[in-house]
């Protein structure tokens, strides 16, 4: 176990030649990278390039087998108590939402702070209820996730991540689930939370959000990094051929 | 062009007929329809005039009444049964403080339970049974205005109702020779007290079966998949015989009674049953929600016990309930072993030289109490469902 001490300018996620197999099949094959607090960055790329993967490893939903991550100081091994301390650090936004459906929006949103931050009822359903108003959606706080239209639903589990007052923000493809009227509901609740300087990682193919957003658009391709750079670069002057290509396919839409 | 605010409010159309209508289309609307109808009609005319004609002019129902104790405690000893009303009373507050707390469900089920004990006050019964019938009245209505509203008491009471298992089996057996031997425990009590222990004990272990069977642990998975399949492929008869000869022969020097020992082989071999429901709600729960939650930093026993069992079990509820009738009419198969319950004093009923001949009778007021048992948990676990609202948020 590796508690680093905290310098001002250390990269709040760090990434070292992470491997990824499943049974035998290599996902990710040596990811280098790390983030900057209050970084932003999209990260994009062709159909199980290892995307979802790649983030997923940052908070621990899958496991990989070579290489360090280091989150704000601590490393992801399997010791439980590190997991459970990065998860609380990391927040994730969902593709399918997997907001709770037997529990209301509220309820979605204090289960965390009321289980794991162990704040009281009360206390959790004021955050709550500033969350919701802050994502737009507070007159829908007593109903359940499915009286509300999927945009609503994606706010919603916005709102339930930044609940646990993480310093990291994943998005797994948040629009990708949603007709295309809602999009920019949701797009704008992250514009909004890029501005006020949360780190975020986001897998999205909505290259206009990338543009205006982004510090940073890594490309994967077949569980490596091919290339990154700032939006503009990376748009205007991609550098390989397979960037060159995905992003004149992507443009063509 | 017609301005906006022209558009009316249109009321849904009025889709209700007529009874005169509904049957015109739902029994003669066709030809063959029409005959199956007419047919069925006679045959239906044919058995209930059997069977009214029976029941109100042949049957001989003093029977019932002659027996009725015997139906209700078996060969309880008599000047102990004091201890039966104590339980009932004991069962009548926390029945009552329940109602009073949650309201709903369990408000209407006392309602109904205070219906019943003022029916039976009104029976011809001896002067001393009916006041006691008339005591449990008071003992589940005088709490429920105590408990009314008071919130906070709710975990003392659950806490109560865990307590109330070995204080009712305390005061059912009491101590030695001066108590109640089980060999004499039978009737409806014998079958209650089974069915309860059952229902209760098995609920959790299925629960904790379903979750063992779907660890990460080989080990753990192997244990409970194996008994969970060893107990699901012998008969319960078989385990009944096996609990009755082998738990003597595993634990010497203790001294387990019988009773007991049906206890654990029901509640083995429901609980194997109830872990295969439990598991088909596990299974339908998708791995997104179990994601979600560890994603907001819930560890394994929070995410089990808040994301994952409410959605699991409320989705198999009537799986789980149809299991507890099932357990519940399959108590009267511990007759085998020589106990007496319901069923048992149904049989030993017909045995008697005195009521030679009144099989019927005798057997249909047993279906009759087994059925009103059933039904109310059918009907509960429907009310249940409706009030979890399942189905309704279940899909995303
Ligand atoms: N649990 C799993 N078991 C086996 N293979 C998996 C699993 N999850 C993902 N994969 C495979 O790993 C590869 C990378 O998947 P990943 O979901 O990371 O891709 P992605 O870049 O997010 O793609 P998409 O744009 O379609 O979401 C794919 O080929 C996928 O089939
Ligand atoms: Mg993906």
């Amino acid at each position: 176990m590796a508690e680093h001490e905290n310098a001002p300018n250390d990269p709040i996620i760090m990434c070292e030649d992470v491997h990824k197999w499943f049974d035998d099949f290599h996902v990710l094959k040596g990811i280098t990278t790390s983030f900057q607090k209050g970084e932003r960055a999209v990260i994009c790329g062709p159909s199980g390039s290892g995307k979802s993967t790649f983030i997923r490893t940052l908070n621990r939903l899958e496991e990989h087998q070579r290489g360090t991550i280091i989150i704000d100081g601590i490393e992801l091994s399997d010791d439980l108590h590190n997991i459970n301390l990065i998860r609380q650090e990391v927040g994730m936004v969902f593709q399918q939402f997997n907001l709770f459906p037997h529990l209301t929006n509220l309820e979605n949103i204090t289960l965390g702070p009321i289980r794991v931050r162990k704040l009281t009822k009360s206390e959790a359903e004021e955050i709550a209820l500033s969350l919701l108003e802050r994502v737009d959606i507070a007159d829908q706080a007593y109903k359940y996730p499915a009286e509300i239209s999927g945009g609503q639903q994606q706010r919603v589990a916005i709102a339930r991540a930044l609940a646990m007052e993480p310093k990291i923000m994943l998005f797994d493809e948040p629009t990708s689930a949603l007709d295309p009227e809602m999009i920019s509901e949701v797009l704008d609740v992250m514009r909004e939370l890029a501005h006020s300087g949360m780190t975020m990682l986001v897998v999205t193919h909505e290259m206009g959000f990338a543009r205006e957003v982004a510090d940073r658009v890594m490309f994967f391709d077949e569980g490596v990094v091919v290339e990154e750079a700032t939006p503009a670069d990376f748009f205007d002057n991609p550098q390989h051929e397979r960037t060159k290509l995905f992003i004149s396919q992507t443009l063509q839409h | 062009m017609k301005a906006p605010e022209a558009i009316q409010e249109i009321q849904p159309p009025d889709n209700t007929k007529g009874p005169r209508a509904w049957v015109k289309d739902n029994l003669f609307n066709t030809w063959y329809n029409a005959l199956l109808t007419c047919v069925a009609f006679v045959f239906l005319f044919f058995v209930l005039k059997g069977f009214l004609t029976w029941t109100f002019t042949e049957a001989e129902w003093k029977v019932i009444p002659a027996n009725l104790q015997l139906f209700a405690i078996g060969s309880y000893t008599r000047d102990q049964v004091w201890r039966i009303w104590t339980v009932l009373y004991i069962l009548g507050v926390l029945i009552g403080l329940s109602a009073g707390l949650w309201g709903g469900l369990v408000y209407r089920f006392a309602l109904a339970l205070s219906g019943i004990w003022l029916i039976f006050a009104l029976l011809p019964f001896e002067l001393a049974t009916r006041g006691w019938f008339l005591g449990a009245i008071a003992t589940i209505a005088l709490p429920f205005f105590i408990g009314r509203g008071r919130t906070g008491l709710r975990r003392w009471i659950l806490a109560g109702w865990l307590l109330s298992f070995p204080v009712i089996m305390v005061v059912l057996r009491g101590f030695g020779e001066n108590g109640v031997l089980t060999s004499n425990w039978g009737g409806l009590l014998l079958t209650l007290i089974l069915a309860v222990v059952g229902i209760v004990v098995s609920f959790p272990l299925g629960v904790f079966l379903a979750l063992c069977r779907q660890s990460d642990l080989p080990a753990i998975r192997w244990v409970s998949t194996t008994y969970i399949e060893t107990v699901r492929g012998v008969p319960l008869i078989t385990i009944l015989f096996m609990g009755n000869v082998l738990i003597p022969i595993f634990m010497p020097g203790l001294d387990i009674n019988q009773v007991l020992r049906m206890m654990f082989a029901i509640t083995f071999f429901s609980g194997a049953y109830m872990a295969e429901n439990v598991r088909g709600g596990l299974q339908a729960i998708p791995r997104g929600q179990i994601e979600a939650a560890q994603a907001v930093g819930l560890n394994y026993v929070k995410t089990t016990r808040f994301i994952v069992l409410p959605q699991a079990l409320r989705s198999v509820i009537p799986t789980i309930v149809g299991q507890f009738i099932a357990l519940f009419k399959d108590t009267s198969l511990v007759s085998i072993i020589g106990l007496i319950d319901l069923l048992g004093v149904a049989k030993s009923v017909i045995a008697n030289p005195d009521w030679l001949g009144l099989q019927a009778e005798v057997y249909l007021f047993a279906a009759v109490i087994y059925f009103v048992f059933c039904y109310s948990m059918s009907y509960g676990s429907q009310e249940i469902e409706a009030n979890l609202g399942v189905g309704l948020h279940q899909n995303l």
